[in-house]
């Protein structure tokens, strides 16, 4: 390796941090003070980018000069701060007091529908925007060339580092800012308005991805898929630098930038790797990033994630269970072979939803990842048919095994965090299992998948696959629920409630949680295995974050809070989806919108709903 | 003591507070006239902390009525309360350890309501000359007395007329629990009413003439504090 090569990678390592950072901080200033990860962070850059494409060929056309630029990317910056001012007045500010997983959920909506719109605006393809007047050549340093763009990105990490800081640490805002992010419970009590507070914070935090955002479109096209590709990166940065900390992201950026420049020279391919090892790393010394600090106390109790009230089932209970199984069964020989596909679908879906359900309702690991174990099952199943030459039974029992061990090895990271750094892991995680599935072609076809994962010759039917489906799924969610209603589900649901209590107590809370992530685990990926053979391809799209966003949808639709809900909502999203398919792209805004929705108005989903009924009639029968 | 309407200027009737399903105050009612000092005493427990988080609207409660300077703060945000003028200087003194002293100042600073700024930072500081001379340090670095401190003088930048103070003297050098008690006399004497949480029954004589006891939730004892005194000997 040379010295120029050196030079030049490094110096691409800088231009690299800095953009991170930019990004990065914003996110980490608005997490700080309102306590929520803004899933539409990724959004905003994105809408600020596409407002410096707008924006800059008039601006440029007035005046072709590199001032009349730079107001170009303030002006982005600006009105992107601005779209974030309403997303805290009209959204946010309605879930502060709610459990983080529905706001997580809630800013999803919000990506849902901000992807969906810039497709309507500026359509589905790339725009190209034009390059910075008086930055566009290179100059050589110690012998190779770096684009002038680069070091002029350089120079703007450590400007936004030096503004940031001084409007946190010199105007009043930035003080009640910094006090809010340690404790804003006595923020409030000493008479500070702290809707203003986040309002302001909103705004600042756009503005900052707004202004990542359009200080990429000399280097990368608008696209409208860059909003998802840049929240992974912003996330790792933020949760290794310490979430709240802007210094902190700052030297995760720094440390990243780099990691990735030279990983790509010495390591091709294994980037993503070596940034989770880094993250793994970082979290197992310090669980709260480089520079981050605990989770500040807060006085307020926020309503559980989880089952509440779990009663052993009643006789009417097993009735109705009994009811809709033998329903179940009769199915195909009422319904035609499109409606036994979608019934398929459903069963599968049921499953992996249902382990869902039993990590996050009973273990309190709220996972964001989850359909990296569904995908883990379906590539085990179609990598052992198509190249190993297994069966479909013994890929069928091979995938459990690869989703409990996959479980294994990041659940071992994973459990020993809490709340969102735990749900940002798991996310993080989910990211890298999908970077390996695209990226290395050569095992899984990469964008392409695998193709011709088909089941054995006696299950070939529709009807036949059919009850194979229903038959595992049955199964597969009586023993989970089994479980919830064993000691082991006794001392897991302690632990979720008091890990400190179950500790004192005799439980081994870690451990007691690796089994139960590993046990969802292997579930999802039995439902990844029967998927994968019941459409006969398999692709990327099984692990993103998406496929891992419509399983929390389904426990939010369905509702958190009770065991059956996670069922519900399956059934209820994927005949939602299926109803929605004429409409094409408008998938994304109504599944968006109907997120959104649930979370202002019903968080308690479509079964806690019904309960509640049941309960207020049976109040007005007792009491009249 | 009689319900003097128009004196109290912090005036509470049944108030019940709750931390997520569990009651843990029954119908709690005090009041306290303006430029009055009184004590709630009790055990560890007991709920003296949680009946000043309630007033506050930290926790989730409700009252019969609960008015302070008049207004009914039953439905108002937290931070409209403490605009009203009424302070709290929590048990756990909840320091930005972050932010240095100075900036912690800042954040307690309101705009005066009568008009006159009674407490600036500078007269603070030679109230408590230990904070002014690390008025630029970070506030993580100070000890538990300067931390108390610091709180109390946080708390007075909002010029309030009443403060809600939670067992100030708490885990203090003898020394430090003194000059604690002459910034409460200090208080007094600009007219600021004072709820005064404590265990430590001589130091609250020292400071307020009357006394409240809770006991697991409840009021139990309302009257002039020898009187207390004398009932526990």
């Amino acid at each position: 390796m040379s010295l120029s090569f050196m030079i030049a990678q490094f110096l691409n390592g800088l231009a690299s941090a800095s953009s991170l950072f930019i990004v990065a901080s914003g996110l980490t200033i608005v997490f700080g003070v309102t306590r929520i990860v803004n899933f539409a962070h990724g959004s905003l850059y994105m809408l600020g980018a596409y407002f410096a494409v707008t924006l800059m060929q008039p601006l440029l056309d007035l005046s072709r000069s590199f001032p009349m630029f730079l107001l170009g990317l303030l002006v982005a910056a600006a009105l992107t701060g601005l779209v974030g001012l309403c997303i805290e007045v009209v959204l946010l500010r309605r879930v502060y007091r709610a459990p983080e997983l529905l706001q997580l959920l809630i800013t999803f909506g919000l990506v849902l529908v901000i992807e969906d719109l810039v497709v309507r605006i500026w359509g589905p393809l790339e725009l190209l925007g034009p390059r910075a007047p008086g930055l566009r050549g290179a100059i050589t340093i110690a012998g190779s060339q770096v684009p002038s763009y680069d070091l002029f990105l350089i120079a703007m990490g450590p400007l936004v580092f030096g503004l940031v800081w001084l409007v946190l640490h010199r105007t009043r805002f930035g003080i009640l800012v910094r006090a809010a992010t340690q404790d804003r419970d006595m923020v409030a009590a000493l008479g500070v308005n702290q809707s203003l507070l986040f309002t302001g914070a909103l705004f600042l935090g756009g503005a900052l991805a707004g202004f990542g955002g359009a200080l990429q479109i000399p280097r990368a096209a608008a696209s409208p898929q860059m909003d998802i590709a840049i929240l992974t990166d912003a996330f790792v940065v933020t949760v290794i630098g310490g979430m709240g900390s802007v210094p902190g992201a700052a030297l995760a950026a720094l440390i990243i930038g780099q990691l990735n420049a030279f990983g790509i020279a010495l390591l091709p391919k294994s980037t993503l790797v070596l940034v989770f090892v880094l993250m793994a790393g970082v979290l197992i010394v310090r669980p709260y990033g480089l520079l981050g600090r605990p989770e500040p106390l807060s006085l307020r109790v926020a309503v559980p994630e989880g089952f509440t009230r779990l009663m052993p089932p009643t006789p009417a209970l097993w009735l109705m269970c009994g009811l809709v199984v033998a329903a179940l069964v009769v199915l195909p020989l009422l319904a035609d072979a499109y409606s036994q596909k979608i019934a398929i679908e459903v069963l599968i879906f049921a499953l992996a939803a249902f382990a869902l359900a039993f990590l996050i309702g009973n273990g309190g690991v709220v996972s964001f990842g989850h359909a990296a174990y569904f995908g883990i099952g379906a590539y085990a199943a179609g990598l052992a048919v198509k190249r190993l030459g297994f069966g479909m039974e013994a890929a069928l029992l091979l995938a459990p095994l690869a989703g409990a061990a996959g479980a294994a090895v990041f659940g071992v990271f994973v459990v020993r965090l809490q709340g969102i750094y735990l749900a940002m892991l798991t996310l993080a995680v989910a990211q890298i299992v999908y970077a390996v599935a695209v990226q290395w072609i050569e095992v899984t076809g990469g964008d392409n998948g695998i193709v011709g994962v088909w089941p054995a010759r006696w299950a070939e039917g529709r009807v036949t696959y059919y009850y194979l489906t229903l038959g595992v799924s049955v199964t597969g969610i009586f023993v989970l629920h089994r479980m919830l209603h064993a000691p082991f589900g006794y001392a897991l649901r302690a632990a979720r409630d008091s890990a400190v209590r179950a500790d004192a107590i005799g439980l081994d809370v870690g451990r007691l949680r690796l089994l139960a992530f590993m046990i969802a685990g292997a579930a999802t990926a039995l439902a990844g295995g029967l998927y994968a053979f019941s459409k006969g391809s398999i692709d990327p799209t099984l692990l993103a974050i998406p496929q891992s966003v419509d399983f929390l949808a389904m426990l939010l639709i369905g509702g958190i809070q009770q065991i059956g809900g996670a069922l519900a909502g399956a059934a209820a999203l994927h005949l939602l989806r299926v109803w929605a398919l004429p409409l094409g792209d408008m998938w994304r805004m109504v599944l968006g919108l109907t997120i959104i929705a649930i979370v202002l108005v019903s968080p308690q989903g479509i079964v806690g709903g019904v309960a509640q009924l049941v309960q207020r009639q049976r109040r007005a029968r007792t009491s009249s | 003591m009689t319900p003097g309407q128009t004196s109290a200027i912090l005036d509470v009737r049944g108030l019940d507070a709750f931390y997520g399903q569990a009651q843990s105050l029954f119908g709690v009612s005090l009041q306290i006239a303006r430029g009055e000092a009184v004590a709630l005493v009790g055990r560890n427990g007991a709920g003296k902390s949680t009946v000043m988080k309630a007033i506050m609207g930290l926790i989730d409660r409700r009252a019969q009525a609960m008015t302070f300077a008049g207004h009914d703060i039953r439905t108002r945000p937290t931070h409209h309360i403490a605009r009203l003028g009424l302070g709290y200087v929590p048990e756990e003194r909840r320091i930005f350890t972050d932010l240095t002293v100075a900036e912690n100042l800042e954040v307690g600073r309101l705009p005066a309501r009568g008009g006159r700024q009674i407490w600036t930072s500078t007269r603070l500081y030679e109230i408590f000359p230990n904070l002014g001379e690390m008025a630029r340090r970070s506030a993580g670095h100070m000890s538990g007395g300067e931390q108390q401190m610091l709180s109390i003088a946080r708390t007075l930048m909002g010029n309030p007329d009443a403060v809600l103070l939670d067992e100030p003297s708490e885990g203090l050098s003898p020394l430090i629990v003194e000059q604690m008690g002459q910034a409460i006399v200090e208080m007094k004497r600009e007219g600021i009413a004072v709820l005064l949480s404590e265990q430590n029954l001589a130091f609250a004589a020292t400071v307020a003439e009357r006394a409240l006891r809770i006991e697991t939730g409840a009021i139990t004892f309302d009257g002039p504090i020898e009187q207390l005194m004398d009932r526990i000997g």
